[in-house]
């Protein structure tokens, strides 16, 4: 009996997401240290509140970028650093045909449905662009985009004419807030039906399976059929629009695109999410479902440290620290050298033993 | 005479993890004399002269120079010790000029500065020493690879070197660079440099060496002067021509006839510029063909031109009496073609994913992304072709990298026999394989032939080919020298053809 629950224990232990919900339960409970009604929710107008509602609902772009950041990351082996300043072009975007190109205005001037196509459209060029340099040039992936993260910002001001546009009306900032009897913050469910639809699409053709073989080798992938570049293409493409809704819903929550402010170091806060949720960054297999824990686990980190009165300049430090420990205990050499350490113990053991023996 | 050596290797072993890549192997080597190392792929002749630069640490053995014991650890180190190396590769800088190459790094110096008047005169001396007629001020970038392959080795002798390895230096020169250089290496060869030339070329061998030592399987085979050993000697030294008997599998098979018809395949004139030159090839339906000839002489090459891995320049090919054009393997794939590769590692498995996903995965590219296979039907297939081949893995979900080499190339098979193909291509199927495995294999494909499967095999053991093949073609330095059939397909036949030339032995 105990044997068999030992062994159980194990194939748990050896999930791929075993470690991706360890870490996000150990930050989660670390909460109760400083706050203990940390899990307490309450209800209004049938919207849910609370921190934990809190974290889900803030976490929403980020769950939205790191699905692309993860399937960019499988394919391509490299990382989409530009997905922050695309979601400023985005609301830049979005906005600017809202307003009509006024500043500020009180009442939407042209249907949001053609602002968000537009947004999305023009991220997805964004991500078009980038997935040329990586698939057709052979531009290492973090080089590529470094261009957009550098000149997207500048783009998204040239769009907004440098300022900073409002639409104070609320048939736009609803999307970014809760609505009655709906449950949850409207963002919410724009993190869930974006991870749905990704998972219905990987799950209904044979891209996912593409994906993974791509990333882990590309010259196989070559010769038994497969385009690689094509495949490494579509997957920025798919980033991009995906950074165009995180985008629009970044936008919505503040009615308005601040091309300065909106999705900034979020493209590190993706990567990380990536990595947290368990998926190797130099390409490969991955796991959606882990980087979405990745990505709530990094805003309850946020949230977390925010509760313990860190200050927002000495966030990013506490941060590095996670990346520095993920990083390294997913290095190879760092894995060999705990496989030594376990080998020479397992040794040292047996040599007891056999010493105990004679 | 004998005390003419100045590299003298003994008893060199080294081992790497799983392989015996040296084992008590003794190279001489005497002033004044071009000395080829010859060998098949994995004979260990770079490790050879990796352990003799440094790059490698030998586990037993020594060597020496001029009859001093020497260790080298780095490269540097044999360089100090008179030890130069010239790569394929060029190892140069493109952006400096010739004299800036010849003298990095110990530029002649005048109160703390570079001196360049006395650099580039000094330069300009050492070139025309060597017959190199080029300006020391030009950028390297600007002279042909031929003289930039001369220059290294010119800076290789000025840094006073008593043994100069050139590793493949002529795999990318035409035949007047080559010429060149053969002039330069007889010149340096006259001031006394020993020089280990490492080649393929059979041709370049007879040229200009003197002496030979061939290396097999890591163990030496002997050494020879190029007199005494003529070129169908050498390939049967190379490969190995202890006959195990000849398992007469393949008579079994002969009985069976095979209906004529269109052939499968026709290629004319197809070449890929720098691999393969411009070849005919037509192949029956049912019919086992092999592709022979020494490594580097273009028989990978010729496949990868018909299936699309390199896109042929030249040429037309016919499938089924049908025009093609096949850009992408996946047009390839489209014809009924199916290619298993030569390097199983870098172009075959897919290490990470299971062996149920390795085994899919061609037929699933062939349907395209929106057809997804069902899990069942993936399965179904996996199951089929683990039962079928016999491959031993703990499930079909087990990553097919934690399989022995011998069942991921059974994967790699099932892979391509899932895909229904009319025309198999089956580079090196049974390298690094275990002998059982390798006799399935070979059963297998006449099996696969007596169906009506049209099979291009391609070996490096010869005696495998004759078990297999009814039909061989031969190639020699990038070209296909000849065809093969019935009472001709003998060792002897088959040799003489590889090696070319008149020296028949």
């Amino acid at each position: 009996m105990a044997d068999k629950k030992k062994f159980d224990f194990r194939r748990i232990k050896q999930h791929h997401l075993f470690l991706p919900i360890i870490c996000l339960i150990v930050v989660l409970l670390s909460n109760l240290i400083k706050t203990p009604d940390f899990f307490s929710i309450s209800i209004r107008d049938g919207v849910l509140y609370g921190y934990i509602i809190d974290v889900i609902n803030r976490a929403s772009e980020l769950v939205i970028l790191a699905v692309g950041m993860t399937l960019v990351t499988a394919a391509s082996g490299g990382q989409d650093i530009s997905v922050g300043a695309v979601m400023a072009v985005a609301a830049a975007v979005c906005c600017q045909i809202l307003s009509g190109g006024q500043t500020s205005v009180d009442v939407m001037q042209s249907p949001l449905i053609i602002a968000v196509i537009a947004a999305v459209l023009a991220a997805a060029l964004c991500g078009a662009f980038n997935g040329f340099l990586v698939s057709h040039l052979n531009i290492q992936p973090m080089v590529a985009t470094l261009i957009l993260y550098t000149a997207g910002r500048g783009i998204a001001q040239l769009i907004t004419q440098g300022q900073i546009t409002y639409i104070r009306d609320n048939a736009y900032s609803m999307w970014g807030s809760a609505l009655p009897n709906l449950i949850f913050p409207l963002p919410v469910y724009f993190a869930i039906v974006v991870v749905v639809i990704v998972s219905i699409i990987l799950k209904k053709s044979a891209l996912g399976l593409y994906i993974e073989s791509v990333g882990i080798n590309a010259n196989a992938s070559r010769l038994i059929g497969l385009n690689a570049r094509r495949i490494k293409f579509i997957t920025y493409v798919i980033c991009g629009v995906l950074a165009g809704i995180a985008g629009f819903v970044a936008s919505s929550r503040i009615y308005s695109a601040d091309a300065n402010n909106i999705g900034l170091n979020l493209e590190m806060d993706a990567i990380l999410a990536v990595a947290l949720g368990g998926n190797i960054l130099s390409g490969g297999k991955f796991s959606i479902a882990g980087s979405v824990i990745g990505a709530y686990t990094i805003q309850a980190l946020t949230t977390t440290l925010y509760a313990m009165s860190v200050s927002s300049d000495q966030l990013p430090v506490y941060k590095a620290i996670v990346v520095v420990i993920i990083v390294t205990m997913q290095s190879p050499v760092f894995q060999k050298y705990v496989n030594k350490i376990k080998l020479n113990r397992a040794m040292a053991k047996e040599k007891q033993r056999r010493g105990n023996a004679v | 005479m004998e005390n003419n050596i100045v590299l003298h290797m003994k008893g060199i072993c080294k081992v790497f993890p799983g392989v015996r890549a040296l084992q008590n192997v003794e190279f001489k080597l005497r002033k004044g004399e071009i000395h080829a190392l010859m060998g098949e792929n994995g004979a260990g002749k770079s490790t050879l002269i990796k352990t003799l630069t440094g790059v490698h640490i030998l586990d037993a053995g020594e060597i020496f120079m001029d009859g001093k014991s020497i260790i080298n650890h780095s490269p540097q180190q044999a360089q100090e010790n008179g030890i130069s190396t010239v790569y394929q590769e060029i190892t140069l800088c493109p952006n400096l000029s010739v004299a800036e190459n010849l003298f990095i790094g110990r530029e002649p110096r005048k109160a703390g500065f570079i001196d360049w008047k006395t650099m580039n005169k000094n330069a300009s001396e050492l070139l025309e020493s060597l017959d190199i007629h080029v300006p020391p001020t030009q950028e390297l970038d600007d002279c042909s690879i031929a003289v930039q392959q001369m220059i290294a080795i010119a800076r290789a002798v000025d840094m006073q070197c008593k043994v100069l390895i050139l590793d493949e230096p002529t795999s990318s020169l035409d035949d007047d660079e080559v010429e060149k250089l053969f002039a330069l290496m007889t010149k340096l060869k006259a001031q006394g440099v020993g020089i280990i030339f490492v080649t393929h070329f059979l041709e370049q061998v007879y040229a200009v060496c003197d002496r030979i030592t061939v290396l097999r399987n890591g163990e030496l085979v002997g050494e020879y002067t190029t007199e005494e050993l003529p070129r169908y000697q050498l390939v049967a030294k190379m490969m190995g021509k202890d006959f195990d008997d000849l398992a007469d599998i393949k008579s079994a098979h002969d009985n069976v006839k095979k209906p004529k018809g269109l052939p499968v395949i026709e290629a004319k004139g197809i070449s890929h510029k720098g691999t393969i030159r411009e070849f005919d090839l037509t192949i029956e339906k049912g019919e086992v063909i092999g592709l022979t000839g020494l490594l580097g002489s273009g028989r990978s090459e010729l496949v990868r031109s018909l299936y699309g891995a390199d896109h042929a320049d030249t040429g037309t090919l016919k499938v089924n009496g049908e025009e093609v054009k096949i850009n992408a393997p996946i047009d390839a794939m489209k014809c009924g073609m199916a290619y298993l590769p030569e390097d199983r590692k870098r172009d075959g498995i897919i290490a990470d994913l299971s062996v149920r996903e390795n085994i899919i995965i061609a037929l699933q590219a062939k349907r395209g992304m929106f057809k997804p296979m069902s899990r069942k039907e993936m399965e179904d297939a996996a199951d089929k072709y683990i039962e079928m081949l016999q491959i031993k893995t703990a499930s079909r979900e087990t990553p097919i990298k934690s399989l022995s080499g011998g069942n991921q190339q059974k994967c790699i098979i099932g892979r391509w026999l899932l895909t229904n193909p009319d025309f198999l291509i089956l580079d090196e199927p049974t390298r690094g394989i275990d002998i059982g495995t390798k006799t399935e294999i070979q059963k297998l494909v006449l099996n696969l032939a007596d169906e009506g499967m049209s099979v291009v095999f391609i070996s490096s053991e010869i005696e495998e080919m004759l078990r297999t093949c009814s039909r061989m073609a031969v190639l020699r330095d990038g070209k296909k020298v000849g065809e093969l059939t019935g009472d001709d397909l003998t060792q002897d036949k088959i040799m003489q053809t590889i090696a070319g030339g008149k020296d028949n032995g």
